[in-house]
């Protein structure tokens, strides 16, 4: 990897704790992320990533701690804001908008983007159309920058899982976030999608300077492409280092491997 | 074949009626996966508040639309602020139970606001024969073909702003998936204001026609169960097929009615549509333009 230019603190998250009933599903976490990292969660099942990110982008309100975001300091936050501040996501088991077209799915990702209010939309004319076509020529470059101008008009519902997963990153890409929350990008890709993915993963970073915080299980990828590795066992932060640290850390080895308890 | 023709065009007519009903009730099942029982009682309530604006308060046409018009996002405000809010993740049969007691609600409300007796809704709708029809001896109502003027026009602007509009995809994005909807900035209390707005003012259309085709009276909020064999028949998701469901259920019932009716002593046309509903539910449940059921094990 080329230089690398990493700037202040963007995210910063500090004591959380996230219980359902009695279940610790987060146990005081604090880490941060800063502007233009490619920033890793790791952990194995359960350890709770994903409700980390869900989490950070206000979909679990976090009973304890707290989350600076672009300087705001926050407990919880609606999803939608979070949105609006510049916060977008993909999801584990693809959440798209199955029976729209990948155009539209992009488009829907522009959506705080666009302005008019409800007057013109209905009418479909005057700024609105305007609007409509600034944007729709953003999300052609989406398109084209992913590589997916043949399924423009494909319902996503019926594309194979791997482009379902680029398209997903299309609509996050599309809000042209700050912040961008990847939950397992790669997860049941073969080798040439994984490929894929992480060379689109890197050019989004590199070309649009986005910070990227990820989850994934395929270790060579994560030791590959982040900066910085935070990784989680039952809740609980075991380790938050550089990816050649993290690799020789005892304790990491254990929780993936197992150890017998005493 | 006149006399074919004429039963034909009228049923086509009076299936645009039902059309109009099932509309209101595929916007909100689109966008929320909830049907709304209480559709039928808001084109009543919309009819009784534009009959008493102009009776009561004496405004002109255009001005009670406008004002009930009003009436009717105030309402769909109202809804998501003190019903739809608190439901959210609930399950579906719990939603649909709310609007039950909606609808009682809202037929109170009209009844103590309006007043209960029938009253004549007279906006100018031009009514009885149309006269080139009629010279041709063919009796076509005229009001009625008002109504499928208006419901067409209805559609277009629906379909452009379903399909062209921010607002429109944001809507069927929330009807596909409440989190990745969420995830991209959509609120989904804006949009259930929305989408409860744009159903009042469906319901308020098919309140003007219904009520000036046979008075505003609270028998009108009846016509919302001829709008689910409609809706049966044309798909619970489908614009078109609330439109096209509708006219099959109102030539098929007036066809039924007069060719077969006498040979089993008539009143087909108040259970035709529901047997039709019931085969269709048999053979395919999902209508004819309703999305696919697909279920991934």
């Amino acid at each position: 990897m080329t230089e690398r230019n990493i700037g202040d603190v963007i995210l910063k998250v500090d004591n959380i704790s996230l219980s359902f009933g009695v279940m610790k599903v987060l146990d005081d976490i604090s880490f941060d992320v800063r502007q233009g990292e490619i920033r890793s969660i790791i952990g194995p099942n359960g350890a709770g990533k994903s409700s980390m990110l869900n989490v950070i982008n206000g979909f679990y309100h976090p009973q304890q701690g707290s989350i600076t975001f672009k300087g705001n300091t926050r407990k919880q936050m609606a999803p939608h804001v979070a949105a609006s501040q510049g916060i977008a996501r993909t999801f584990q088991n693809i959440a798209l908008f199955k029976g729209m077209s990948t155009l539209d799915n992009i488009m829907t990702g522009r959506n705080l983007k666009m302005k008019t209010n409800l007057f013109w939309q209905a009418l479909h004319i005057g700024p609105a159309r305007t609007e409509e076509i600034e944007n729709r020529e953003a999300a052609e470059r989406i398109i084209d920058f992913l590589d997916i101008q043949a399924i423009r008009k494909k319902p996503v519902g019926k594309l194979p899982y791997g482009l379902q997963k680029r398209v997903e990153l299309g609509r996050a890409l599309a809000a042209e976030p700050d912040l961008l929350l990847l939950d397992e990008p790669m997860a049941g890709m073969n080798s040439e999608e994984k490929e894929d993915m992480c060379r689109f993963i890197i050019d989004v970073n590199d070309e649009f300077g986005t910070t990227i915080t990820l989850i994934e299980h395929d270790m060579g990828v994560v030791m590959d492409l982040s900066d910085r590795v935070l990784v989680l066992d039952y809740g609980k932060q075991l380790a938050d280092d550089v990816p050649d640290k993290v690799r020789t850390n005892q304790t990491v080895i254990d929780a993936y491997l197992g150890v017998p308890h005493e | 074949m006149m006399f074919f023709i004429e039963v034909t065009l009228s049923g086509l007519m009076a299936g645009v009626m039902y059309s109009l009903v099932a509309l209101g009730f595929v916007l909100i099942f689109k966008a929320s996966g909830i049907f709304n029982f209480a559709q039928g009682v808001m084109a009543l309530f919309a009819a009784l508040t534009l009959v008493g604006l102009m009776e009561k308060f004496n405004f002109p046409v255009w001005l009670a639309i406008i004002g009930t018009i009003v009436v009717m996002i105030a309402l769909a405000w109202l809804i998501e602020r003190v019903m739809l809010r608190h439901l959210v993740n609930q399950e579906p049969i719990i939603l649909f139970m709310a609007t039950i007691g909606l609808a009682y609600v809202l037929e109170g409300a009209g009844d103590i606001l309006w007043g209960s007796d029938v009253k004549l809704l007279d906006i100018g709708i031009p009514q009885g024969a149309w006269g080139w029809l009629w010279d041709q001896g063919i009796y076509v109502e005229k009001l009625e073909l008002f109504a499928a003027g208006t419901a067409a026009i209805l559609v277009i602007f629906l379909a452009v702003f379903f399909q062209k509009t921010r607002v429109g995809r944001a809507l069927r994005a929330v009807a596909d998936d409440h989190q990745a909807a969420l995830s991209v900035g959509i609120s989904l209390n804006t949009i259930w204001v929305v989408v409860w707005s744009v159903s009042g003012i469906v319901a308020l259309v098919a309140g003007i026609m219904w009520g000036s085709k046979s008075g505003v009276q609270f028998s009108l909020s009846l016509i919302a169960l001829k709008a689910l064999p409609v809706l049966i028949l044309g798909g619970f998701t489908s614009v078109p097929g609330a439109i096209v469901g509708g006219m099959i259920i109102g030539v098929g019932e007036k066809l039924a009615e007069v060719y077969f009716g006498p040979m089993v002593g008539g009143a087909i046309e108040n259970w035709f549509a529901y047997m039709l509903a019931l085969a269709f539910l048999l053979f395919r449940p999902q209508g004819l333009f309703g999305d696919k059921i697909i279920e991934r094990v």
